[in-house]
């Protein structure tokens, strides 16, 4: 409800951390002003388009009501709570209040070796683990300065183009759902559970793989993986010309979409907003052709881009994108080299099974390996890969022992959600829903 | 902390070595360590380098974090000219045109943890702004909503500072009657 808190008592003391309110103070106690900055100062406006704004902002607060959005409602994707504030059906402002699933992960990967430490990433995203997993380990393999070996690129590729299949299919289901096309949920699905199922053969589990690590991915693809790629290359783009009937051409879906959330380019890059809601306002940056990572400058692949910023756009372009990763799996598929799909470094990668029975010395780095961990060089890095939702960087911090003595990973969707505000302002209470679901937040890597 | 003798070590190229004059960007010192560039403004110097970054290109702000190096205080990775404090605050920002990436890295000292905001010149830090605040206690003066993100807002502590133990934190719910009202004092128990 209304936060009652006053916002002369929220001033900031380190000392005694007596916060004010994270609450949206309601309309009578924030001065003109400062609802002028929360616009003005991100949108980047003329003075006369304020002026403009401030008319339409100017009402009473008797006339508004602020209410609460969640933490615990099915389009909140989890547990985001908004504060919305509403004159009738519009929605003049917007809060996001996050932390509900905050636990601390990062003082976790303080506390786990460079080995462990994928276990606790892949956590995070839950829809997209395998690219928190690239984050973590490109950046330990970065500070170690450690080349992995082609193989293991280029299973990494082929890992992490089909998660993000399975994200946006996930997208593709819960958009559906939010919307009110029920029935898309069970089509996207049904196709991400195919796509799991691949996953669950390679690294053994649906989700949280932990099989991307430093020094290469945990184990080699089982045998018959190229046919089951195959088999999903194939089932998937018929899949989605489905899709294209039930959703993309049909007139009630475009109503409910176009020119809903319209935020501009210039907001999103003052924000540092990433990924496909950039992309949905004309601007092509992607991080796999604009500063390649793994073997990316070795495909050939379109950077899709809308051209309002709307949810429409946004659907659209992770759709397609779907799409676009299929033909980069084509081409690792060709590619694939053979040899290691780790480093053959012993102070890094354990050793075979088979070994430890036979050679001592095996046994001693498996022991080492498995208790101590690998000790990395002092010093910090930070490294970025694209995943479904931006920039994905994880920024590790080493003092020379088998710890990170600092790991903090910077998530798209934390950045991401400050979009909102700004994609819902005036915009109806309808609408939220929709805006809420083409941000495609995941809850786990906002609070981490 | 600098290097005793060049050379010695053999370490990678440029960090910062003292035989070698340290490299400057927009007046302040650069490291370039694996490849990376790195900037070193003083606390007074943060908003004018980062606005003349901003002017040069580098117009995406991505990240805003800290490090408290209070387990490490022996770090050898600064410029000589730069003295170490216990925390850093660590900024990400990206150039579309030049491809390019810069970190700024600040120091900030114990006794007077606050900083300039960068939210008037990157309206996106404001979040990553508040959980800096949040994990390590860093005010930032000039935020227009300098609240607690991620942790409940009467929350005690600051859970990423290197000497809140973790693990055996009493919990804090919020609307329990019996919630203590004195938390003991967690502050400089070893947490390992």
């Amino acid at each position: 409800m209304t936060a009652t808190e006053d916002r002369a008592t929220a001033a900031p003391n380190v000392a005694q951390t007596a916060e004010g309110a994270q609450e949206m103070t309601a309309r009578d106690l924030v001065s003109e002003a400062e609802r002028m900055r929360e616009l003005g100062a991100v949108l980047r406006m003329s003075e006369a388009e304020a002026a403009l704004e401030a008319d339409l902002e100017r009402a009473p607060g008797d006339e508004t009501m602020i209410i609460n959005m969640g933490p615990q409602h099915p389009s909140t994707h989890g547990v985001l709570r908004l504060m919305l504030e509403l004159r009738s059906e519009t929605v003049l402002r917007c809060k996001p209040i996050i932390g509900y699933l905050h636990t601390g992960m990062e003082r976790t990967g303080e506390e786990l070796t460079y080995l462990q430490g994928p276990t606790n990433v892949t956590r995070m995203d839950y829809a997209s683990p395998l690219f928190t997993e690239l984050a973590f380990s490109l950046c330990v393999e970065q500070l170690l300065e450690v080349e992995i070996p082609p193989r293991a690129t280029w299973i990494r590729m082929l890992l992490t183009e089909i998660n993000r299949i399975a994200s946006h299919l996930l997208f593709l289901a819960t958009n559906g759902m939010d919307i009110g096309a029920v029935s898309m949920m069970l089509y996207g699905w049904r196709e991400r559970e195919e796509v799991l199922r691949f996953l669950q053969k390679v690294t053994g589990l649906r989700m949280n793989h932990n099989y991307i690590r430093p020094g290469g991915v945990a184990a080699d693809l089982p045998d018959g993986w190229r046919d089951d790629v195959l088999r999903l290359c194939e089932m998937i783009p018929p899949r989605l010309d489905e899709y294209d009937i039930l959703m993309t051409g049909q007139p009630i879906w475009r109503e409910r979409l176009q020119g809903v959330g319209v935020i501009s380019t210039e907001a999103c890059i003052a924000l540092g907003i990433t990924g496909p809601i950039l992309r949905s306002t004309g601007y092509a940056w992607d991080l796999r052709r604009d500063m390649p990572y793994l073997a990316y400058d070795q495909v050939e692949f379109d950077v899709l881009v809308g051209t309002y910023g709307d949810c429409f756009d946004r659907y659209a372009i992770r759709l397609n994108e779907i799409r676009e990763s299929i033909r980069i799996i084509h081409q690792v598929l060709d590619a694939m080299p053979k040899g290691d799909y780790r480093v053959q470094d012993k102070k890094v990668t354990p050793p075979p099974r088979a070994r430890i029975d036979e050679s001592m010395e095996a046994l001693i780095h498996h022991f080492k390996i498995f208790t101590e961990g690998f000790k990395v060089p002092e010093g910090e890095a930070y490294v970025a890969v694209e995943s479904p939702r931006g920039e994905l960087g994880c920024y590790i911090v080493s003092d020379g022992s088998s710890r990170p003595y600092r790991m903090h990973i910077r998530a798209p969707s934390f950045t991401n959600l400050q979009a909102l505000p700004h994609m819902m302002h005036n915009g109806l209470l309808a609408d939220a829903v929709a805006i809420i679901s083409s941000v495609d937040p995941i809850l786990g890597e906002v609070d981490r | 902390m600098t290097v005793s003798a060049a050379g010695d070590q053999g370490g990678p190229v440029g960090q910062g070595l003292p035989a070698e004059p340290t490299e400057r960007m927009h007046g302040v010192p650069v490291t370039r360590p694996r490849g990376q560039t790195v900037l070193h403004p003083s606390r007074e110097e943060y908003l004018g380098v980062v606005g003349a970054l901003r002017d040069e290109g580098y117009l995406v702000c991505l990240d805003v974090t800290g490090v408290d190096y209070l387990a490490h205080p022996g770090r050898t990775d600064l410029p000589p000219e730069i003295t170490p404090e216990r925390f850093e605050v660590v900024v990400n920002l990206l150039n579309h045109r030049a491809r390019s990436r810069v970190r700024v890295r600040v120091q900030v000292p114990e006794d007077d943890c606050r900083l300039p905001s960068l939210w008037e010149l990157f309206p996106g830090t404001e979040a990553a702004e508040r959980e800096t605040y949040d994990m390590f206690g860093i005010a930032f003066d000039g935020h227009p909503d300098l609240t607690r993100i991620l942790m409940p807002e009467d929350w005690i502590g600051h859970p990423l500072r290197k000497d809140y133990d973790s693990g055996r934190i009493p919990v804090q719910f919020k609307a329990s009657a019996e919630r203590p009202v004195d938390l003991p004092d967690v502050r400089g128990t070893e947490a390992r």
